[in-house]
């Protein structure tokens, strides 16, 4: 696999908020191979941190692994989607069986949003109410669309998004990892352009941050990427900081297209 | 539990409890709330309560469902709302007396809840939200994997305040040299960027303890009160002086 390092910056931020005792959330980034996961336990007792940090560990470890056994170029769009959904399907059945085999970890689960990016491209899994936001151009859209109770209210029409602001459903998923024995992932890949800045983050952020202000923000302190998650995680905080707040911040530098020379391209041809 | 406190010219009739999914208003015998009122259509409007939220939908009703004097379709209900049918006034009240009775510690409220479909049906837990048009149908998904706790029982904790800072004083910069001498910046915004990108960037945010000032980029700090400084974040107080980019300024709170 080509190394990424050079081409994505990759800064994390993670604060257990100022209600919450500890911090249930995980998350690990790794610019080498182009991948980013954060992941917001639930469930009682430390159970909920169990959860996250299995699918977070066991995503990182495996997608790494089976990275490494590919050629450079080898990975497109279709085998990126397939390793997030491969892995975050093994992520499930690890939490769901620690769930059923220990009595104090039962019921415990977890959101999860995996992005990894490949060939000037972006794929992205997600489960629960974890996001991927992408800054471009000076505009921040929401990429992933929560799996949620009140999200399904404003797509049914039941309620607008001023609405659902005021919501006190905020914290229902209608999917997590690690509840059900098996779990559908959705993944979706998206083209990338240099200058593009992308955001990870937990419920503790979007809950308590506007939209407004992580664009205010992101595009502000964009020089000073660790200022800017510090940022976040500041505003969350003076905002109350009801729940573990967790983000990272991908910035693209340049392209990344896989490197296919002309033999390959032949080789690939013969296959 | 919330419930509806029906009246009409302001005597009391009677207390409605909101212990179903679906509550229906109208004046057909058939409606959980009958009114028997030539104003009020036969089937006029309903109440769809899901845990703790309850939804308003008026049913296309020829006069009409006011909630605080506003028409409506569709309204999420707020405590103490007041719903007017014709006459007759419908008041939305959320009993606290649950989250009294029952304590519940803060970190409680808004932990994040799985809603399971049913049980063999893994993954595809979405509600059937989506099917009728009038998008309120049945909207519970089914059982929940935790009971209902009456964590979310007091609304005013779910609402976050947008900007916490904006009981801040506003404050301003006054340019105190440069071109620009004697222009004022109101710091309205919770973060302000001033500077030259790529050669010197501060940020100032506004935060409920205060306003503050932090480098963001350039070789060179901006320096407060004659002194540099370092890379952390830095309270300002009224009439510091700030030299940034060649340019000194002068913060100060208004009032």
């Amino acid at each position: 696999m080509p190394n990424l390092s050079s081409v994505l910056e990759v800064v994390t931020a993670t604060h257990p908020g100022m209600v919450r005792s500890h911090n249930e959330d995980s998350l690990a980034a790794d610019a080498e191979i182009g991948l980013a996961v954060l992941a917001d336990g639930m469930g009682g007792y430390n159970a909920g941190e169990v959860a996250s940090g299995i699918a977070v560990e066991l995503i990182r470890t495996e997608i790494k692994k089976s990275l490494a056994n590919r050629k450079p170029g080898a990975l497109d769009g279709g085998d990126a989607e397939r390793l997030i959904e491969t892995h975050a399907a093994r992520a499930n059945t690890a939490i769901y069986r620690a769930s059923q085999s220990q009595p104090h970890y039962s019921g415990m689960g977890t959101t999860l949003v995996v992005a990894l990016w490949h060939d000037d491209r972006l794929s992205v899994g997600h489960i629960g109410d974890s996001r991927l936001y992408r800054l471009r151009d000076g505009a921040l859209e929401q990429i992933t669309r929560d799996h949620s109770l009140l999200q399904e209210q404003i797509d049914s029409g039941m309620i607008t998004r001023e609405q659902a602001r005021h919501s006190q459903n905020k914290n229902l998923v209608t999917r997590a990892v690690g509840i059900d024995p098996e779990v559908e992932t959705e993944v979706h890949t998206y083209s990338v352009q240099p200058g593009d800045l992308y955001l990870l983050c937990s419920d503790g952020l979007s809950d308590m941050v506007s939209d407004e202000d992580v664009q205010l923000t992101l595009t502000s302190l964009t020089a000073n990427l660790p200022l800017a998650a510090e940022q976040l995680v500041q505003l969350a905080n003076d905002n109350g900081g009801r729940d573990n707040i967790s983000v990272i911040l991908v910035r693209i530098a340049k392209r990344y297209p896989a490197r296919t020379s002309v033999l390959d391209r032949v080789k690939a041809w013969f296959k | 539990m919330a419930k509806l406190i029906l009246s009409l010219e302001g005597s009391v009739i009677r207390e409605v409890p909101l212990d179903k999914e679906r509550i229906t208003i109208g004046r057909r015998p058939q409606n959980d709330i009958q009114i028997e009122n030539l104003a009020v259509s036969g089937e006029h409007a309903c109440i769809v309560t899901i845990l703790n939220d309850s939804f308003l939908e008026d049913l296309g009703s020829t006069n009409g469902t006011l909630v605080n004097g506003n028409p409506i379709k569709k309204h999420i209900l707020q405590n103490n709302d007041v719903i007017e049918i014709g006459k007759y006034k419908l008041k939305y009240v959320v009993e606290l007396a649950t989250a009294a009775a029952a304590p519940v510690t803060q970190d409680d409220f808004e932990r994040t809840m799985v809603m399971k479909s049913s049980p063999g049906r893994p993954g595809a837990a979405a509600a059937p939200l989506t099917s009728p048009p009038a998008g309120m149908a049945r909207p519970a998904a089914g059982p929940l994997t935790s009971p209902p706790m009456p964590r979310a029982a007091v609304p005013a904790a779910a609402t976050p305040k947008p900007a916490a800072a904006d009981a801040q004083p506003l404050a301003a910069l006054q340019l105190l040299t440069g071109p620009n001498a004697g222009k004022e910046i109101e710091l309205v915004k919770n973060l302000t960027t001033l500077g030259k990108p790529g050669l010197q960037v501060a940020v100032i945010t506004r935060r409920p303890q205060g306003y503050f000032i932090t480098h963001v980029e350039g070789a060179s700090f901006p320096v407060l009160n004659g002194k540099a400084i370092d890379a952390q974040a830095h309270q300002l107080n009224d009439h510091d002086v700030i030299e940034l980019a060649g340019v000194k300024m002068e913060f100060f709170l208004k009032r």
